[in-house]
């Protein structure tokens, strides 16, 4: 009996997740469009259902029914499964955030520390892609993207500790209740232990999107410099599953941030809590970087590396050594 | 090949940038010789939408090739409309009615701003930032808008005629002017916070692709790469035609040689042309905007004849050789970005790539004039 | 720059080796503002090879201050006085005389740093032997234009580093400038 259950609960999970992973894909692309047209004073999407909300949809059809075209000369096994990982890592993620108290789909113990090993995934999957495509835009983006994600996964990883001291936990539900209370409490104001907290929230936040190689540092997309970037060689539903999974990291990122800095499901007054907190602040997140992205030129990649290697390292190193030291003393 | 010696190192790889390819705007090819990131040579390899506009120049009429000046640089056509008429009116000695010659002034500067607003927004795209160039458009819509509502075109103009301008402006068509100058000095302020004062910009072109004046001679750079280059040099002030020496105008010079000089210079050209139509529309005369008597078929008397005029982006020159027919027997278009870009190959050696396109995108291309 | 040097130099040059060209009368154009001139076109000069020599002509009539006509052998020379003198080079062009079966190459110069001055320095070489020196080593403007012209004339610019076609598709084998083209 106990297995049974189980297996419905894994099966609602399993559906729910890729339900919203998905939808959230379509839905902020058509976001980001309306965004962008917001910002640039155009209209947007308007055609396909009203306000043109049924757009995602007509642009999925539109992906799965195009030819899968393998370019001639491409490792073909290679080109086959990028796409995969680019998706599936995305997907496993999902598993362990906690949306509420009680919707999370395993608890696990060391929550925190799943997530940044399946996030590492990725860039596995923009550097097989590029590398398989045989095509040398494709490869020059591979490389950027994995030196821009290698970059700045420690900065991301090292912030990401100093979580963990202050709230003691790698546990992402023990993370956010930490943060229970008021918006006082929770982890980017320095009021919490996390002393240094203002910054580290920034830091943090330029990390992921990085991570997620979101404009102003799409390096590995730059549209003017490589065409597409890793992606170029990619039609149909390849170029489809990159697509999702990139926007699938997106919320991966902000909501890794909520739950991190802003107190996940926790109500800012202490008030009427649940999970339409935790989707409001990641919404409000994900809005900002469509916001960035639509309004910044790009960077150039000795600047992105610099950023990283001589600015967000030293200064995260230094924020861990400076809250260990102040734990100590105050705590 | 000249890239033949470098490309025996195996570290290297080529690559071709175009002749499809975003950041060139167009049909240009660059064969680019690469080292990991960093560009070893840059070669243009031009010619794709190559047209021979100089042998039509010999096949038809001298009135018959006036349409073909609004298909070089498509962005700024006024300027090269204005520089042939000007130049078969110097071989035909016609004499254009001053309001003419105002006209011509007020329309062809609004054509400047037109196309120093696409390359705005065009040049922040090749920097990634999409959002400018709505904006660019959107001022330039106006622009397209006044001057359709005069010459009946948006972009391909074929206003001005040998004696002075199809036809005469109207008051609306004024007053259209002074609106959208205050409209977009408005609206100045925005861009240069907006994308000026923005850090990662600054980062992008301050220091990137330096050109100096001397590189500028030896290549026959004009327009806002020379004065990016500290020369100051503008053919509307050095060798005044038209009725430019009425107008009270600065050449913006910046001295700093890199992307970002060349930037402002487009960026401060925008507001001088803006005095220059205030002025103009200021003092524009009442009279006919046609010479009295021009003659059916123009046959300018036996010789060479040499015109130029300062195009949005630089010195564009025409030399005509007459043989006292109604053609010509040779027309040689000198077009001001073919020597721009000509300079690209040396001075975007050991570039980052990024930093390559963006340099590219600072000289300003408009590839059918290169080809012509 | 000292104009004054410069068109003495050049004047030098174009005179070398042919002493009894010096002396060319300065061209009087007429610029008859009436439009009485276009009625009857001048046709009196019969077609002539114009003789080397130095020209000050009218700036206002001819867009350019002065005109020389060297010998081919000199055009380098010519852009070395003219680099010396800070000058620019323009355009480099050509113009198929089919009658005198010669063809001519027009070099532009302009001065860029104050005063305007432009300079034209043409050179005219055989039909059927169309060599002249290349200018690329003094003005890195030149490659680009001598390939042009190489395109449009099949001139051969000796001594260029890549005088392939520029405009043109690289397998043609017509120079569409040239007065007997006929199309292809």
């Amino acid at each position: 009996m106990d297995l049974g259950i189980n297996v419905v609960e894994m099966l609602i999970y399993l559906v729910g997740i890729i339900a919203f992973a998905a939808g959230n894909a379509a839905y902020l692309v058509w976001v980001e469009r309306k965004g962008a047209a917001h910002i640039q004073r155009r209209t947007g999407p308007k055609e396909v259902g009203p306000y043109g909300l049924l757009q995602p949809l007509a642009d999925g059809a539109k992906l799965m029914s195009k030819q899968l075209i393998i370019p001639d000369g491409v490792d073909k096994p290679l080109f086959m499964v990028a796409p995969l990982i680019a998706m599936v890592p995305a997907i496993m993620i999902f598993v362990t955030i906690p949306f509420s108290d009680s919707i999370i789909a395993r608890d696990i113990n060391l929550g925190l520390l799943m997530i940044f090993a399946f996030a590492s995934v990725n860039v596995l999957a923009l550097l097989l892609g590029g590398w398989a495509s045989r095509n040398k835009y494709a490869v020059i983006s591979a490389a950027r993207a994995v030196s821009q994600n290698v970059a700045y996964e420690i900065p991301m990883l090292i912030i990401a500790i100093t979580i963990v001291m202050v709230s003691g936990s790698m546990n992402l539900k023990e993370i956010v209740d930490f943060q229970a209370g008021g918006f006082w409490n929770w982890n980017f104001l320095p009021t919490n232990g996390n002393f240094l907290g203002p910054i580290t929230f920034v830091l943090f936040f330029i990390c992921f999107m990085a991570e997620t190689n979101r404009a102003p540092f799409d390096l590995g997309e730059a549209e003017s410099e490589l065409i597409a970037g890793f992606h170029t060689e990619y039609g149909s539903m390849g170029f489809g599953l990159f697509f999702m999974g990139e926007y699938a990291n997106i919320v991966i990122g902000a909501a890794l941030t909520v739950i991190l800095f802003l107190g996940g499901w926790y109500c800012p007054f202490g008030l009427t809590d649940g999970i339409w907190w935790f989707l409001i602040k990641m919404y409000l997140l994900i809005w900002t970087v469509v916001l960035i992205r639509w309004t910044y030129p790009r960077v150039t990649l000795w600047s992105l590396l610099n950023l990283s290697w001589k600015i967000l390292i030293p200064f995260s190193l230094f924020n861990l050594l400076a809250s260990a030291g102040l734990i100590k003393i105050l705590g | 090949m000249s890239s033949q010696t470098a490309s025996q190192n195996k570290e290297h790889f080529e690559i071709n940038l175009g002749p499809q390819h975003p950041a060139t705007h167009g049909v240009l090819r660059v064969k680019l010789l690469m080292d990991g990131e960093y560009v070893v040579d840059a070669e243009p390899v031009l010619g794709y939408i190559h047209r021979m506009h100089e042998l039509m120049g010999e096949n038809r009429t001298w009135a018959k090739y006036l349409p073909n000046m609004g298909r070089l640089d498509y962005l700024s056509a006024l300027s090269y409309n204005l520089g042939y008429v000007e130049l078969v009116e110097k071989m035909a000695a016609i004499e254009v009615p001053e309001r003419a010659e105002y006209i011509r002034v007020i329309t062809t500067e609004m054509n400047r701003i037109s196309s120093h607003l696409l390359w705005f927004g065009a040049f922040v795209l090749d920097l990634g930032g999409f959002t400018p160039l709505l904006y660019a458009f959107d001022d330039r819509e106006h622009i397209l808008d006044l001057l359709e509502s005069v010459t009946g075109s948006r972009l391909t103009y074929c206003y001005f005629r040998f004696g002075g301008c199809s036809n005469d402006v109207e008051d609306e068509f004024l007053t259209g002017c002074l609106t959208f100058i205050k409209r977009l000095r408005s609206r100045m302020p925005m861009y240069h916070n907006l994308v000026t004062k923005n850090v990662i910009l600054m980062q992008r072109l301050e220091g990137v692709g330096p050109v100096s004046a001397e590189m500028c001679r030896k290549y026959g750079a004009t327009g806002p790469v020379l004065r990016g280059s500290g020369i100051n040099y503008d053919v509307r002030k050095n060798e005044p035609y038209s009725v430019y020496p009425e107008f009270d105008f600065d050449v913006p010079v910046y001295n700093e040689c890199d992307s970002m000089a060349r930037y402002m210079v487009r960026m401060d050209e925008m507001d001088q042309c803006m005095r220059i139509i205030e002025q103009a529309i200021a003092k524009i005369p009442e009279g006919p905007v046609m010479a009295a008597k021009v003659p059916k078929m123009i046959k300018p008397a036996a010789g060479d004849y040499y015109h130029a005029v300062e195009a949005a982006r630089g010195t564009f020159a025409i030399r005509a050789v007459s043989e006292g027919k109604n053609q010509a027997y040779r027309m040689k278009l000198r077009s001001p970005t073919f020597s721009n870009l000509s300079l690209f190959q040396e001075a975007s050696k050991g570039m980052l790539l990024a930093d390559a396109l963006a340099f590219m995108g600072s000289i300003d291309l408009v590839i059918p004039e290169i080809d012509r | 720059m000292n104009k004054a040097n410069v068109i003495q130099e050049l004047k030098a040059l174009a005179s070398e080796g042919m002493p009894d060209e010096t002396e060319v009368a300065p061209v009087v154009e007429p610029a008859s503002p009436e439009g009485d001139q276009e009625a009857k076109p001048k046709k009196a000069a019969p077609p002539e090879p114009r003789k080397n020599g130095l020209l000050e002509v009218d700036y206002a009539v001819k867009g350019v201050h002065v005109d020389v006509q060297i010998n081919s052998e000199n055009v380098v020379r010519a852009a070395e006085i003219l680099d010396r003198a800070a000058m620019t080079l323009e355009a480099v062009t050509g113009v198929d005389w089919i009658k005198d079966k010669e063809l001519e190459v027009v070099y532009d110069y302009s001065y860029t740093g104050g005063e305007c001055l432009r300079i034209v320095v043409r050179a005219r070489i055989p039909r059927d032997e169309p060599n002249i020196p290349t200018v690329s080593e003094v003005f890195g403007g030149a490659n680009w234009h001598e390939r042009e012209t190489f395109d449009f004339f099949g001139i051969n610019f000796e001594g260029h580093p890549q005088l392939e076609y520029l405009l043109l598709p690289e397998d043609c084998d017509f120079h569409p400038l040239l007065k007997d083209f006929k199309g292809c």
